[in-house]
């Protein structure tokens, strides 16, 4: 187990950097970790966020990209603008849950 | 053990200073060999790395509007059914491995095949079709998929992919 800081509380991640308990989480964490990756968080990131987190309550795993589309209701293009290079990794890591596991 | 990190702990997102590129050839026009390309596609450009689809011989029937939204699943000359051969050959036996097989890419979420390529392009890929594969099948342009860039040559595709690492399907 790991724990790194983050605007001076300990919180707990797996060897990548991705938060392991999602009640370390809150808005003021996701902006510092947005901001360590080069994000700015706009209002459309946090639908989007918002979303993840919802889903990831109700199902206990990360949405994919397919289904933050599909469910979500946000369109591919959005989410690789909004989160570029690696959408669903990157939205993952700033709302404080797992990487997704699935396939598509 | 707890290992503390005192530097922030930030997962590697890649950079844009390494681009990656793959190039991905599509030579299959059966359901189940249709996925794979599609998949790996979408993997890699979920991954940030540029990818290049190139259709060729059966695989045009996975962006030839007339095919692409119908292609089947076959137990004939596949063990990996583990069912016996014959069974196969049944009539009405090829209807129905293939409805199966949708039922089950369905129920797991994964979009049929002209919604995957749209969910492709939207993600930044290109679908390039084979200038060998649309003469011997007399189809041009308008015969494909609105989304495919091209219908280009191998020689073409080769010079447009220098340097990606490649796939055969």
């Amino acid at each position: 187990m790991t724990t790194t800081t983050i605007d001076g509380r300990t919180v707990h991640t797996n060897d990548e950097g991705f938060l392991t308990d999602p009640t370390e989480w809150d808005e003021q964490v996701a902006e510092t970790l947005a901001a360590r990756i080069g994000l700015e968080l706009t209002a459309e990131h946090w639908r989007a966020i918002r979303f993840l987190r919802t889903d990831y309550a109700a199902q206990g795993e990360t949405a994919t990209l397919r289904r933050i589309s599909t469910v979500g209701g946000f369109p591919v293009k959005t989410l690789f603008q909004l989160f570029p290079q690696k959408p669903a990794k990157k939205l993952a890591y700033v709302a404080g849950l797992p990487k997704p596991q699935g396939c598509v | 053990m707890t290992i503390t990190e005192n530097a922030p702990l930030v997962p590697d997102f890649g950079t844009t200073d390494t681009p990656r590129e793959l190039a991905i050839i599509c030579s299959k026009g059966n359901l189940d060999m249709a996925y794979p390309g599609l998949v790996l596609a979408n993997a890699a450009l979920g991954e940030g790395v540029e990818t290049h689809l190139f259709f060729t011989f059966w695989g045009f029937d996975m962006i030839h509007k007339k095919t692409m939204g119908d292609l089947k699943f076959t137990m004939l000359g596949n063990t990996a059914t583990h069912m016996p051969q014959g069974l196969g050959g049944l009539p009405g036996m090829t209807a129905l491995a293939t409805h199966q097989m949708r039922k089950t890419i369905t129920d797991l979420g994964i979009p049929d095949v002209p919604e995957f390529l749209q969910q492709i392009v939207d993600s930044g890929g290109h679908l390039w079709a084979c200038r060998m594969s649309a003469d011997m099948q007399h189809l041009e342009q308008e015969d494909l998929y609105d989304e495919v860039e091209g219908i280009i040559s191998a020689s073409d595709f080769i010079e447009k992919t220098a340097g990606a690492q490649l796939l055969f399907i």
